[in-house]
């Protein structure tokens, strides 16, 4: 059973949204960044192509998984790699844990990972003696300001330039009032590296796995994962099972799809291709399960396990852009967290599903063609079959479906003139009447509705 | 049963029915007279340099663009620099290097980018940690995609590769991309066929 | 021609302007409309909200007063979207079947069945910004959509407006971004709605047009209800009603 309370991701958003000014910037942000993807599709004519080829390859790989994962760890052994297997974030953070004590390495440098953000993994070891440094310049801000990402692209895009200049500003001494990005991102640079040049071990996460060379592919802008990856002798690479894609002539599709897709960029400046450890040294590939071998029995949901990473749909969910990706209190935000959080636990997650207007931006922008906002609405039928719609919506949609199954009762509640008017806009609204009036005015019920329009003036005797 | 054995054993049972592996394409639209103008298009868009053909004097060329550059690291034949990638045996001290020369093997048209394997680099560091890169690429070697790039052996044969395409960059901050952020500062790619000549 | 009409249980109580446009409008382009009187609504607002068995008596009612019909028209995208794509809490069956395929949101109606050519009653001399729906454009496509950068433009709901006479339509910045009504959503996450709401307005007043008009009435009573605490002087109409004739 789930320890943690239920996210209430509607209040959540309600305070992110009081302050006017930091609701726009990231709106406006999270904005340019779908309007870049558009720009960045249209530029490739097959681009429609490329999606449904992008879905019908993780589709068959998935429907082939346990296969291509054999393959792809055979492929990693026979290159020379350690594999580890791991059903779970604790088993996972276990074994990272003991590769490091096998080396005496006490000095970790590491590019951005959704999975071992999902594990919890840094404070997993920090609590071991393990000292954990972020590379990715996004994930460091969070770090650095112990916050989780508000977005697996871009983790600290929830804040501005001028947050970070004071998040830096008390970790490194840099100045508070410089909040230019290229300021900004020089100081990273200059307390990162000297960090990243004494560790004794290096990670990283995986956009992709190849199951044909077993190789580990990265894609990022910096540079991180090829100095995490590289500079120390030691190289772990912790990869969710559903990364797999079985040859390159496959991963190329979604290589043309991923940055397009994330910022609107033909590619990253660095897509990187860890096949085998260094001559002098050593690479482990830690394959995890944590709930992907059960969401891919779910009839309905396995599907989100086609996903890439790209956050194009939190960049177009009119949503997420006005609640922030901390309002959702989950590794994966936005429309695919609301699809993937539930299957980690259902009663924490039971109210993101109903976080969404359905308006199915996302899945058109999604690379891999997921149906986002089809899932989010069968989710919300789990909920219900799982008892996990709150009480006060439970009772007002049973009371609604007595009520429109019944034209008598119908009639009754809605004439005109009638003192059951004054509920009306609660049954209209088919929820609590005064959170809509909160910032609306609500509707006024006219002098006499169509029905008995029709019967004064069209009905047949 | 163990670990590995119990996971696959659940990924059998659970993974739907076979869906068949669509067709693959390579989506080649241009022709090869084209390749150049858009490989210098495309890194452009990722903030990269491109010279058009090798200058006549390298190290020249180099101390005109990087005038404070004291430790150059040549990988290629092309140029006697002041170090080479052996000399970075702890490879986090290619951090001392200035300049990297190396030589790529594949460009892609469509992003710009250039491959990079552990045998061009020999010590994979000095494409990170110098703080810039010039790279030499045949022009004959620039395919039209992603799509052809990867049909290129050194990705199933080569310990590591990587497709660098344009200096390290962040759009971490603000969402618009910055340079640098940890690796690279910039990147010169040199349009400069093979057995060229030397300087 | 025969046609059952279904009025929306919000376009019932609130607009009913808006049922009388869309019969008048049928019946002067020649169509015979027939509104069951027994009717309430299309079950979307308990399925919206996960509460799919309790809109199952709905949509059986539904379907029992609506299978008989060669063409069932709703002036709504959002309650078309529900009865021909998500209409799967009553049993399956072929009059459950008959419902689906024959549902057409008012609109698609007149552009693609009636194929209207002109509206010579309609006049509307003012200055118009259309707000088509999610439901309208990303349900039931009756626009292209955004996302697809690559797919040829259209806009129906656009094509039959152009036909108003003296009608001027303007552009607004991201012009099929959801309004945030949403449904239940609109109560249960009442401040992001409100704030989507707020934004649509302020995209659309760049243009500073007189009225907003679109096929969706649940929009726009959000957004009306958006601008009225805002104290703008934008107005709302339901398409049905510049189509039928209305000059203001």
């Amino acid at each position: 059973m789930s320890v943690h309370p239920v996210v209430d991701q509607a209040s959540n958003a309600a305070r992110f949204l009081a302050d006017r000014s930091r609701e726009e910037y990231f709106d406006t942000l999270m904005w340019s960044l779908r309007e870049a993807r558009d720009r960045s599709a249209s530029e490739v004519p097959e681009w429609e192509q490329l999606r449904d080829l992008g879905s019908a390859i993780k589709e068959h790989t998935l429907s082939h998984l346990a296969d291509y994962l054999e393959q792809f760890e055979a492929s990693a052994k026979r290159n020379g790699v350690e594999v580890h297997w791991a059903h779970d974030a604790h088993e996972h953070n276990q074994i990272v844990a003991e590769i490091l004590s096998r080396h005496g390495a006490k000095q970790l440098i590491k590019s951005k990972s959704m999975l071992t953000e999902e594990c919890d993994m840094r404070r997993y070891l920090e609590n071991r003696g393990v000292t954990v440094t972020e590379t990715d310049l996004g994930e460091r801000i969070q770090q650095l300001d112990d916050e989780p990402p508000a977005h697996i692209v871009g983790p600290a895009w929830q804040k501005s330039p001028e947050d970070v200049a004071r998040v830096f500003a008390k970790a490194y001494g840099s100045d508070p009032n410089n909040a230019a990005p290229v300021y900004l991102a020089h100081e990273m640079r200059v307390h990162t590296r000297a960090l990243i040049e004494k560790a004794d071990a290096g990670m990283t996460g995986a956009n992709f796995a190849v199951a044909e060379t077993g190789t580990v592919v990265t894609a990022t802008n910096e540079g991180n994962a090829d100095l995490s990856g590289n500079v120390p002798r030691l190289r772990i690479c912790s990869v969710g099972i559903e990364k797999i894609v079985p040859t390159h002539r496959d991963l190329a599709v979604f290589i043309r799809l991923l940055s397009r897709s994330a910022v609107g960029m033909p590619i990253t400046q660095y897509t990187s291709h860890f096949r085998a450890p260094r001559r002098d040294g050593e690479m482990h590939i830690i394959l995890v399960d944590n709930g992907r071998s059960e969401r891919l029995g779910m009839e309905k949901f396995w599907q989100s396990l086609k996903c890439i990473r790209c956050g194009a749909c939190m960049n177009t969910c009119p949503v997420y852009r006005r609640s922030g990706g901390l309002s959702y209190g989950s590794t994966y935000m936005g429309p695919i967290g609301i699809i993937m959080m539930p299957t980690f636990d259902i009663r924490r997650f039971s109210e993101l599903p109903f976080s969404s207007t359905l308006n199915g931006s996302c899945s058109n922008v999604c690379p891999v063609k997921i149906n986002i906002h089809e899932q989010i609405y069968a989710w919300r039928e789990v909920m219900d079959e799982k008892h996990q719609i709150k009480l006060a919506k439970k009772s007002a949609m049973v009371a609604a479906g007595e009520v429109l199954s019944h034209p008598e009762l119908y009639r009754i509640v809605t004439a005109a003139g009638e003192t059951t008017l004054k509920r009306l806009p609660r049954f209209a609204i088919y929820n609590d009447f005064n959170a809509w009036g909160k910032h609306r005015e609500t509707p006024l019920p006219a002098g006499q509705t169509f029905h008995e329009w029709y019967k004064a003036n069209r009905r047949k005797a | 049963m163990g670990i590995r054995e119990d996971i696959l054993d659940r990924v059998r049972r659970n993974q739907p029915a076979a869906i068949p592996h669509p067709d693959l394409r390579d989506f080649t639209h241009l022709a090869s007279a084209d390749l150049i103008t858009t490989f210098a298009r495309s890194l452009g868009v990722m903030a990269g340099v491109l010279i058009d053909k090798p200058p006549d004097d390298l190290g020249a060329f180099l101390r005109e663009k990087f005038p404070d550059a004291k430790n150059i690291c040549s990988a290629v034949p092309e140029y006697v620099g002041t170090s080479k990638p052996e000399d970075y045996p702890v490879w986090a001290d290619a951090a001392k290097i200035d300049v990297s020369v190396v030589r790529s093997p594949l460009g892609v048209a469509e992003t710009g980018s250039v491959l990079l394997s552990d045998d061009d680099l020999r010590v994979n560091t000095i494409a990170f940690l110098a703080h810039d890169i010039v790279i030499l690429l045949a022009p004959d070697k620039i395919v039209e995609n992603i799509h052809v790039a990867y049909q290129h052996p050194a990705f199933k044969e080569k310990a590591y590769s990587v497709l660098m395409s344009g200096p390290s960059g962040s759009a971490d901050i603000g969402g618009k991309e910055v340079h640098p952020a940890q690796a690279v500062m910039t990147l010169t790619v040199i349009l400069w066929p093979e057995s060229a000549k030397t300087s | 021609m025969r046609v059952g009409l279904v009025v929306p249980c919000y376009i019932d109580v609130f607009y009913p302007e808006v049922g009388i446009a869309a019969l008048e409008l049928l019946e002067r382009l020649g169509v015979e409309v027939d509104y069951p009187f027994d009717q309430t609504c299309c079950g979307q607002p308990m399925a919206n909200s996960g509460c799919e068995a309790d809109s199952r008596a709905t949509e059986e009612h539904f379907i029992g007063l609506f299978s008989r019909f060669e063409y069932i028209v709703i002036p709504s995208g959002s309650c078309t979207h529900h009865v021909r794509n998500k209409f799967i809490a009553a049993p399956p069956g072929p009059e459950r079947d008959q419902v689906s395929k024959h549902v057409y949101d008012l609109i698609e109606f007149l552009h693609d069945v009636l194929k209207v050519n002109e509206f010579p009653w309609s006049e509307f001399p003012h200055k118009v910004a259309l707000h088509n729906s999610c439901s309208a454009v990303r349900g039931l496509h009756m626009a292209s959509m955004s996302e697809r950068v690559h797919d040829p433009y259209f806009n129906k709901p656009k094509a039959l407006l152009e036909k108003v006479k003296g009608i001027e339509l303007v552009d607004f910045p991201r012009h099929d971004e959801c309004c945030g009504f949403g449904g239940t959503f609109s109560a249960t996450e009442e401040a992001v709605s409100a704030r989507m709401g707020y934004d649509k307005l302020g995209f659309i007043q760049r243009s500073q047009p007189e009225y907003i008009v679109s096929s969706d009435m649940s929009c726009l009573m959000h957004l009306q209800g958006c601008g009225r605490r805002l104290g703008t002087e934008v107005k709302f109409r339901h398409i049905a009603q510049l189509l039928n004739g209305d000059h203001a």
